[in-house]
């Protein structure tokens, strides 16, 4: 039996091309998602371990949590503390560390790191071991800074250059007195570092005097933990937690595991769609198979073959390709994980470096995804084969087209698309938390109720089709025929197609209805002509504010500050404005009362209302951060939204209490509206600084949009690895169907249908099979899209359905497209039939 | 048309009174495969009419080259020298395109199995060759054609709920239906029981008798060959002689006296598996 099924394979290579390249890829898939995230966690794991080497002990503040009328506080580590753990017995030295934003403008004035990735930092003494220096002498004194040398090296800047950079507002032009190198992994990852000398650092960052953090060294012989256990005796404990350097470089282990494995999944969720449609085609190909060889199957078993055999015959036919692939698709897997990592590399991402990590794991779930997802597809066509009765080796009856009844499986079908579509309605009625569980039933119960019901549905639907075929004459006719007439192939096929543009419709729908919400929500509630803010969203310094509301054709302005309170217990935040001018920069819709920011008069969103139970006129104590308490009156109650929301108070009463100031962003309305004009006398009244964005309300729409645009790109590069799948599939399916009818193709061109009339037929099977397809895809994606955002809706007043018949249009456009490139080599197959051998065959 | 018979032919002439205009000539027609040692001659210089109105029947051994003169005829297969004409047509300079459309307005064919589509009803498979052509059909024509093979009940059936001597008289009735100068059969008969088979020689008589078609079947059956007005038969790629007026008898005899030349046992050939 062995034997059969292996020569079997053999000689069906080129027939079994096709799924072994299906399965092929989702297994590449896998072993590639493994293989690279092992790897890039390998890397990461080794450097950020590295970056500890030089850390015994981190002494770190504790944050002392709010209570009763406190505002919780972060402790300062003063220089006392450090010269206090430098004393410590077993220590040999105490650094002090200082971080935060640093933008860094190239020779053009445009930011060298991402928005995020522009950090700062202290360089510490005149020899600072954590950055080697290349070039150049450490910083002294606010006219001097180091910057690392792949910044360097992008920008163009060389040691004595001038550089423009800002911390948080104002620009400063200091001279590079040096360059270093680091194994930072935001640096590696593209981002800029900018060192200070330690005095300029607290002064920038607003830490006078303090330290984010202290490492603390040991000497030699003193060991981590005894380190520890001596400064915790050292050090007021309630205000400081120590770590030990290899707790340190644990927890980063850890932490970047974790974030490796949610990547991991995410991923892994992608690749099993794939191979989950893999398996149609793969269920299509054995399918044919065993049909094709109905007589040699029932030899067999005239012979004295055993139903158990003949299921074990195709089983180890299947077994055999599944090794193949997923051999082959190993290799693949371990090629996508070595070109990812240089394909992230050249859009900018650098990932550390460090050797491939191919881990027997990964070498196991390969083969085994591949010969588990062959074998249980390929099972149900080997249970068929098993019920080929004896006598229909005698019958001449070739390749009998399916008859059986498709009543059950229409029955099924409709029970569970019923039960789906109820799942998902009854879903959209819940609020977001309680229903998403539900609907992600109702959505799996629709796909499968679906799917069963395709056989069904491709009748009425490639009928309507028929008009258009009609043009086509005679090869539509038969087009369209052939396309129904197994409705199961023609089911299984349509289904890989249509599950990949399910997800692509679906995902498309609501990230379009999601960035209309967003955009709204952003955009609605403003009336300011510009929204300054620092590129990284961090606060802004309010000589920022200062200088906007001084700045030539600039009428009304108002900053957005930053506060704490504690009220009846509870922690709030505060929006410090200017009340005269908050009331024309925004557009709020108020519920009671009237907007009105005046002193103590202070406005509140719904949510707070509904907490504390205030309405306009109601009166409460608020404690600030530096503990004094002052009475406010609510004047009106807003509906917030995700820009603008909670207490709204005047910056008057607020800014006293701030011990400091600092905004998230200012308003700004100027005599003649946005301009181009407008904006350059902002940007030239802030200094032309690379670390503040001025944004009127297209460029922060702009910016939601290519948000989503990102996130949509790469949802769709995922999801493209399933259609591509579905695309073998419907070659395979075209392919084996040509196969079958060669002597009807044959006799066809004997009778005169001429070549290109042959290649119009497989071509517009191959149109009818994948439009289904993507008719359906499109139709249900629409459908959960229109679901999910009913869910949301319940969180996001905002929320509206917007329907991208551009894009839906395009995915029609790509089914159709999918189709007649599929069908490229099976036409030509067919068209390229010698008609006498196909009419001589039996 | 000319009348000139073929002078390789021997002196078996035509009765009187049959119209002897030629629907369809190969002249000199040689079909070889291969080259060096491996080369097969499947026709060695072969020319022939066959003339319009005449039921003529080719048979001879398996490998006589009986098949490939069809073919090649027919314009299915390509030959290596001499000439073929349709009626006023030269294949030899022919496209592979303009060969598709002289097949498909010119000729009617019926093979021995796969002569349908099994997709189709029976009517639209009568009216395939039309279709293709994107011409409407002649309707009182096919009507005709319809009754004469008995099929008018048939009609919006499907070939698999066809027996398989109804399946050939629907094939029968899609050759006629395009009134095609001249209609090639391969074995048609090849895979039916013997009343079957009689019935669709009988429609093919018909058709040349009372319609004036023109009709050329490969047959190795003596029995099939009576239903012809002539019998050309071949051996190792030549003709080697010709009947009028066969009966299965006198054909019987007439193979028997070729050297080592036994008819074939009928369904030899036809079951010989050459895919």
């Amino acid at each position: 039996m062995f034997r059969t099924a292996l020569r079997n394979v053999l000689a069906h290579k080129a027939r079994l091309l096709m799924t072994v390249l299906a399965v092929m890829l989702g297994v590449a898939f896998v072993s590639g998602t493994l293989v690279f995230t092992n790897t890039v966690s390998d890397a990461l794991q080794k450097s950020s371990a590295k970056g500890f080497e030089r850390v015994d002990v981190a002494v770190r503040p504790e944050y002392q949590d709010s209570e009763g009328n406190e505002v919780g506080k972060t402790p300062e580590l003063t220089q006392a503390l450090l010269d206090k753990a430098a004393r410590v017995p077993g220590a040999a030295s105490a650094t002090g560390v200082l971080s935060g934003f640093t933008a860094v403008a190239d020779k053009d004035g445009k930011l060298v790191g991402g928005d995020w990735q522009s950090a700062g930092g202290n360089y510490w003494g005149t020899k600072d071991p954590r950055y080697p220096l290349v070039s150049g002498h450490a910083p002294r004194g606010k006219g001097e800074v180091l910057i690392d040398s792949g910044t360097a090296k992008r920008a163009g800047y060389r040691v004595g250059d001038t550089v423009r950079l800002s911390v948080d507002g104002p620009v400063l032009t200091p001279t590079v007195s040096g360059i270093f190198t680091t194994d930072d992994g935001n640096v590696a990852a593209g981002g800029s570092l900018t060192l200070f000398d330690t005095p300029t650092a607290q002064a920038l960052f607003g830490k006078k005097g303090t330290y984010d953090e202290i490492d603390v060294q040991a000497e030699a012989g003193t060991g981590q933990s005894t380190l520890k256990a001596a400064l915790d005796k050292a050090l007021p404990a309630k205000l400081v937690e120590t770590t030990t350097g290899k707790q340190l470089a644990d927890d980063q282990a850890r932490m970047i595991s974790a974030s490796m494995s949610g990547l991991k999944q995410g991923l892994l969720v992608f690749a099993g769609i794939a191979l989950f449609v893999g398996t149609f085609i793969i269920a299509n190909t054995f399918t044919m198979l065993v049909a094709q060889r109905t007589r040699e199957l029932a030899l067999l078993r005239a012979v004295g073959a055993s139903r158990r055999q003949v299921t074990r015959s195709v089983l180890i036919e299947a077994f055999a390709v599944g090794t193949v692939a997923g051999v082959t698709g190993l290799a693949a897997g371990i090629g996508i994980g070595a070109g990812l990592r240089s394909l992230l590399s050249s859009f900018g991402a650098t990932l550390p470096g460090g050797p491939l990590v191919i881990s027997p794991g990964t070498v196991a779930t390969a083969l085994a995804v591949g010969i588990v997802i062959t074998m249980l597809a390929a099972w149900l066509p080997g249970r068929r084969a098993a019920k080929i009765p004896p006598v229909a080796a005698m019958s001449s009856v070739h390749a009998k087209a399916t008859t059986r009844s498709l009543v059950l499986r229409n029955t099924l079908g409709a029970l569970l698309t019923a039960a789906g579509i109820t799942v998902i309605l009854a879903a959209t009625r819940m609020n977001a938390d309680t229903g998403q569980g539900l609907m992600g039933i109702g959505a799996v119960l629709l796909i499968v109720g679906v799917f069963v019901l395709t056989p069904l549905l491709s009748r009425p639907l490639i009928a309507a089709a028929s008009p258009v075929l009609r043009v086509f004459g005679v090869s539509g006719k038969l087009a369209r025929q052939n396309s129904l007439r197994n409705p199961r192939r023609t089911a299984a096929t349509a289904s890989a197609l249509m599950i990949g543009l399910t997800l692509i419709t679906g995902m498309t729908v609501m990230a379009a209805s999601l960035q209309m919400s967003i955009d709204k929500m952003a955009s609605a509630a403003i009336r300011a002509d510009y929204v300054v803010s620092m590129a990284n969203r961090g606060p802004l310094s309010p000589d920022v504010a200062r200088k906007v509301a001084s700045a030539d054709g600039v009428t009304l302005s108002s900053p957005l500050r930053n506060g704490e309170s504690r009220i009846d217990g509870d922690t709030e935040f505060l929006t410090g404005v200017d009340g005269s001018a908050i009331g024309e920069l925004t557009d709020l819709k108020v519920t009671d009362g009237s907007f009105t920011v005046d002193g103590t008069r202070i406005v509140v969103d719904e949510d707070r209302a509904e907490e504390h139970g205030w309405k306009a006129g109601s009166q409460f104590t608020a404690h600030f951060e530096d503990g004094k308490a002052q009475r406010l009156t609510v004047a009106g109650v807003y509906e917030g939204n995700d820009m603008l929301n909670g207490i709204i108070l005047d910056d008057k009463v607020l800014t006293p209490h701030l011990s400091d100031p600092a905004d998230m962003q200012v308003m700004v309305k100027t005599a003649d509206g946005a301009s181009e004009t407008a904006k350059h006398t902002l940007e030239k009244a802030l200094g032309t600084n690379p670390a503040i964005k001025i944004q009127d309300k297209q460029d922060v729409s702009d910016e939601i949009g290519k948000m989503f645009t990102q996130v949509l790109n790469m949802v769709y590069g995922l999801l493209g690895m399933a259609v591509i799948v579905a695309v073998l599939g419907v070659i395979n399916t075209l392919a084996m169907s040509v196969f079958e009818r060669a002597q009807e193709i044959g006799m066809l061109r004997a009778i005169g249908l001429d070549r290109r009339a042959v290649k119009r037929m497989v071509r517009l099977e191959s149109l009818v099979i994948s439009l289904f397809g993507g008719v359906l895809g499109i139709g249900l994606g629409v459908f959960f899209g229109w679901a999910a955002g009913e869910l949301l809706g319940t969180k996001m007043p905002t929320y509206e359905l917007v329907l991208p018949w551009g894009r839906m249009t395009v995915f029609l456009l790509l089914a159709g497209t999918v189709g007649v490139l599929a069908a490229l080599w099976p036409a030509r197959r067919a068209a390229r039939l010698n008609m006498l051998s196909a009419i001589k065959a039996e | 048309m000319t009348t000139t018979p073929s002078p390789e032919l021997r002196p078996g002439v035509p009765p009187a009174g049959r119209t002897t205009a030629v629907a369809a000539r190969a002249t000199e027609l040689s079909k070889i495969y291969g080259q060096g040692e491996t080369r097969v001659v499947a026709l060695d210089r072969v020319s022939v009419d066959f003339r319009q109105a005449e039921f003529t029947a080719i048979m001879g051994p398996s490998g006589s080259g009986k098949s490939t003169l069809m073919h090649c005829v027919a314009g299915l297969d390509t030959f290596s020298s001499g000439s073929v004409r349709i009626g006023d047509t030269e294949l030899g300079s022919l496209k592979d395109r303009q060969l598709t459309r002289l097949r498909r307005d010119k000729i009617g064919f019926i093979f021995q199995a796969f002569n349908l589509l099994p997709t189709l009803t029976a009517l639209e498979n009568i009216t395939l060759p039309m279709d293709i052509a994107g011409r409407k059909a002649d309707r009182t024509w096919v009507d005709h054609v319809i009754r004469m093979v008995g099929l008018s009940e048939r009609l919006s059936h499907r070939p698999s709920q066809l027996s398989g001597g109804q399946q050939q008289r629907v094939a029968v009735a899609r050759a006629l239906a395009s009134k095609p100068e001249i209609i090639f059969g391969d074995e048609p008969t090849g895979n039916l029981d013997s009343r079957s088979g009689a019935e669709v020689l009988g429609f093919l008589r018909n058709s040349v008798r009372e319609l004036g078609q023109t009709v050329v079947m490969v047959t190795h059956d003596p029995v099939a060959a009576a239903y012809a007005d002539r019998v050309i038969f071949l051996a190792d790629g030549r003709i080697v002689d010709e009947m009028y007026d066969p009966t299965a008898d006198s054909v019987l005899d007439l193979m028997r006296s070729f050297p080592g030349g036994n008819p074939q046992t009928p369904g030899f050939d036809a079951k010989g598996r050459t895919s």
